[in-house]
C-alpha cells in the first residue's frame, strides 16, 4: 500500500496528465480510425455503385447479384468497419497500460535507484515482491484513470458501439491480462536495473514494434491471413500477454462473430487460460529475477545504490 | 555480554571494474588504472554494546560507509563476521532489518510530488508501523526537528537542511532499536546541525536498548556525542575508545597549531627532528595555511618557525593546545582529513 501511494496520489497532482496521457492518445487513436473510415466509405462505395457489368455494386470479389446482397453486403461493409474502430479504441486504451509497464514499472527499480530509494526498500523488512507488487498496483490504478478516460473519450468522439454479453467474463479476461502484463513488467524490473540506460533502448524497441506484433490497432488474427511473415509476426507478438489479452476483449466487446469470426485467435476460454498461465510464469520470473538482483546487489555492492 | 553490533575480523574487497575497452587499457597504462580491487575494510572487529552511542571517525574513502552497509544488510562481507543484534548479517538479514533504520547525510530519498509528511509515512509503513500510531509519531518528530510548518509541503520544494531533516524523521519514525547515522549532519547549517545532535544524543540516553553507529568526518561532532570513537583509515581500525582516552594517549606530546601566509613546501617539516606528525590546510580564501604539529616537546619549535619565515611567509598565530581527536587521527596515520 506504501508503495502505491506515491503513484495513485503523487502522480494525479500533476493535472497535465489529462492533456498528455488521456487526450493526447485519442490522436494516435483518431489516425487509424480515419483511416479505417476511408476504407470502409471505399468499400461502401464501391457497393452501392452501379455499373454495366455490376448493377447492384460489387460484393467482394464478385458482382452482387440483388439488391438484397448489395444491402446485406452494406451492412456487413459498416459492421466491420465499426468494429475495425472498436478495436482501435479499445487497442489504444490498452496502450496506455503497455507504456506504463514499459516506462513506468520496467524501469521503476533504474529510477528507484537514481533517486536514492533503491537501498531503502532494499533494507526494509517487507517481501521484494510486495515491493514491486505494489508498484504494479500503484500503476495500474493510475492507468486505468488515464484508460478510462481514453476509452470514454473515444467512444463519445468516434460514436463506437461495444456490446458486452458476458461482464464477468469481461472482468476476468482484463484483469487476468493485466496481472500477466504487470508481472511481465515486475520481471522487466530486475533486469532493467542490470543493464541500466542501455534497458531504455529495449523499451522504445518494445514500442511500435510490440503495438503492431500485438495487434493493438487491430485484430491480431489477421497477421496469421498475411502469408509468409504474417504468423511469425503475431506468434512473437504473442509472448506479450497484452495481444491474447486484446483478442479476447474485443471478442467479448464485440462479438465473437464480429469480422465474420475470421480474425480470431482462439477462442476467449483458451486465452484466458493461455493468460493466467503467461500472469504465473511472470511473476515467478519477476520473484527469481529480483531475488538474483538482490544477491547480485550485496556481493558487488553497486547494484542499489545511486551514481554506481 | 551482549552487543548491538559486532564484527569479527570484517573484510570487505570491490572488485572494481573490469578492462573491457581498448580506451580504458590506453587510459591505464598511462597511470590513471582505478581497475583493480579495493580493499575497504581489512580485518574490522568492532564491538558496540546495547545503548551506545558509537563513533567511526575517518575520512572520506576510509570505508565508513561501507561497514554501515554491511551492517544495514545492504552489502555482503568478503570474509569475516558481522552480527547486529545477535543475528548474523550475511546469513539471516530479515530480523535485522525488523530492528534497525538508516540514514545517510545528503540523501535524496523520496518522491518529489509527495508531501514531507506523506514519504515519511510511506517509509514507515514498510516497516509495518500502523498508521495511526506513524502518524503520531512524524506529527511529534516534526515539531522536534522544525519541521512542522513544511509538513504538508511538497518534498522538491524543501531545502537541502528540511530534506535531511525529513530523512532523519525518516529514521525515527520506526523506532529501531540499532540506528546507522552515515555523516547525518554533512553540509547542514550549524542550527540544524545542533538540532539533529541533539535530538540523537537525547533520544538514546533516555531510552534504554537504543544504540546508534554514526560515522562522521565531523572530530567536534564525534567528540560531543559519541561514548566510543573507532578510528578508521584505508579500511583499518587504528584505535578505539572513549575520546578522552584516545586524546590521552597523545597527552605526552605537544600540539601546536601555527597560522601562517600561505607556503607551498612543507616536506622539510615531516623530516624534522622531534616532529612526529604534521598537517597543513591551506584556505584559498584567507591566503593563508593552517599547520598543525604533533612534536615530541618544545624543542623544534624555533626551527619550525625559522623555516616559514625563510620561505617568505609571516606567522600570524601560534597557539600551544590541548589534543583533540584531529590531533589522534594526525599522530596515527600521519595527515589529516583534508
Amino acid at each position: 500500500m506504501g508503495r502505491s501511494y506515491p503513484r495513485i496520489v503523487g502522480a494525479n497532482r500533476e493535472p497535465s496528465w489529462i492533456f498528455f496521457e488521456a487526450l493526447l492518445p485519442l490522436l494516435g487513436i483518431a489516425a487509424y480510425v480515419f483511416v479505417y473510415q476511408a476504407f470502409g466509405s471505399r468499400a461502401i462505395d464501391a457497393i452501392m455503385t452501379s455499373t454495366a457489368s455490376a448493377p447492384w455494386g460489387i460484393c467482394g470479389d464478385h458482382a452482387c447479384l440483388n439488391a438484397a446482397e448489395q444491402a446485406a453486403e452494406r451492412a456487413r461493409a459498416l459492421a466491420n468497419t465499426n468494429a475495425l474502430i472498436a478495436s482501435v479504441v479499445l487497442g489504444g486504451t490498452m496502450v496506455a497500460f503497455w507504456l506504463n509497464v514499459l516506462w513506468s514499472m520496467a524501469s521503476q527499480l533504474y529510477w528507484e535507484k537514481e533517486i536514492g530509494n533503491l537501498q531503502l526498500y532494499m533494507m526494509a523488512p517487507m517481501n521484494r515482491m510486495a515491493l514491486l507488487g505494489g508498484m504494479a498496483v500503484g500503476g495500474m490504478v493510475m492507468t486505468s484513470m488515464r484508460a478510462v478516460s481514453t476509452l470514454v473519450a473515444g467512444i463519445l468522439v468516434f460514436g463506437v458501439i461495444f456490446q458486452v454479453v458476458d461482464p464477468l467474463m469481461l472482468l476476468a479476461v482484463f484483469f487476468t491480462a493485466l496481472i500477466a502484463l504487470y508481472g511481465l513488467g515486475m520481471m522487466f524490473a530486475s533486469l532493467y536495473l542490470l543493464w541500466g540506460r542501455e534497458a531504455w533502448n529495449l523499451s522504445a524497441l518494445m514500442e511500435e514494434p510490440i503495438f503492431f506484433s500485438s495487434g493493438f490497432y487491430f485484430p491480431v488474427g489477421g497477421l496469421f491471413r498475411v502469408p509468409g511473415w504474417g504468423p511469425i509476426i503475431a506468434i512473437i507478438g504473442s509472448f506479450v500477454p497484452a495481444t491474447f489479452g486484446l483478442d479476447a476483449l474485443r471478442q467479448l466487446t464485440l462479438s465473437s462473430t464480429a469480422f465474420g469470426g475470421q480474425l480470431w485467435i482462439f477462442d476467449v476460454k483458451t486465452e484466458l487460460y493461455i493468460l493466467v498461465f503467461m500472469a504465473v510464469l511472470f511473476l515467478i520470473l519477476a520473484r527469481y529475477s529480483l531475488r538474483y538482483l538482490e544477491t547480485l546487489a550485496k556481493r558487488e555492492g553497486k547494484l542499489t545504490s545511486r551514481h554506481q | 555480554m551482549p552487543y548491538a553490533v559486532e564484527t569479527r575480523d570484517l573484510t570487505r574487497i570491490f572488485a572494481g571494474k573490469k578492462k573491457r575497452r581498448i580506451r580504458r587499457k590506453r587510459a591505464s597504462s598511462e597511470g590513471e588504472d582505478h581497475l583493480g580491487p579495493v580493499t575497504a575494510l581489512d580485518q574490522v572487529s568492532i564491538q558496540i554494546r546495547d545503548g551506545e552511542l558509537f563513533g567511526m571517525l575517518g575520512p572520506n574513502g576510509a570505508g565508513k560507509t561501507t561497514l554501515i552497509k554491511i551492517l544495514a544488510t545492504l552489502l555482503l562481507p568478503t570474509s569475516g563476521q558481522a552480527f547486529v543484534a545477535g543475528h548474523d548479517v550475511a546469513k539471516d538479514p530479515f530480523p535485522i532489518r525488523q530492528r534497525i533504520n538508516m540514514v545517510s547525510g545528503g540523501e535524496t530519498s523520496g518522491y518529489g510530488l509527495l508531501t514531507a509528511r506523506e514519504n515519511v509515512w510511506m517509509f514507515s509503513q514498510f516497516y509495518g508501523v500502523p498508521s495511526k500510531v506513524s502518524k503520531g509519531r512524524i506529527d511529534e518528530l516534526m515539531h522536534t526537528f522544525g519541521l512542522w510548518d513544511k509538513r504538508d509541503a511538497k518534498v522538491r520544494m524543501l531545502s537541502t537542511g528540511q530534506r535531511q531533516k525529513m530523512n532523519m524523521i525518516r529514521g525515527f519514525v520506526t523506532d529501531p532499536d540499532i540506528l546507522f547515522l552515515d555523516e547525518p549532519t554533512l553540509g547542514l547549517d550549524v542550527n540544524a546541525a545542533r538540532v539533529i545532535r541533539e535530538y540523537i544524543t537525547n533520544w538514546v540516553r533516555s531510552q534504554e536498548g537504543k544504540t546508534v553507529l554514526l560515522t562522521t568526518h565531523y572530530m567536534a561532532e564525534a567528540d560531543q556525542m559519541c561514548d566510543r570513537i573507532a578510528i578508521i583509515d584505508n579500511g583499518k581500525i587504528l584505535a578505539c575508545d572513549t575520546p578522552s582516552n584516545l586524546k590521552r594517549m597523545i597527552r605526552t606530546e605537544t600540539t601546536f597549531r601555527l597560522e601562517v601566509d600561505t607556503i607551498r613546501d612543507t616536506t622539510s617539516f615531516t623530516m624534522m627532528q622531534g616532529v612526529k606528525n604534521f598537517s597543513h590546510k591551506n584556505d584559498i580564501g584567507t591566503n593563508r595555511s593552517h599547520l598543525t604539529f604533533i612534536l615530541e616537546d618544545e624543542g623544534p619549535v624555533a626551527e619550525i618557525l625559522s623555516t616559514i619565515t625563510s620561505q617568505g611567509s609571516k606567522v600570524h598565530s601560534l597557539q600551544k593546545s590541548e589534543p583533540t581527536l584531529e590531533d589522534v587521527f594526525i599522530s596515527m596515520v600521519g595527515r589529516g582529513f583534508d
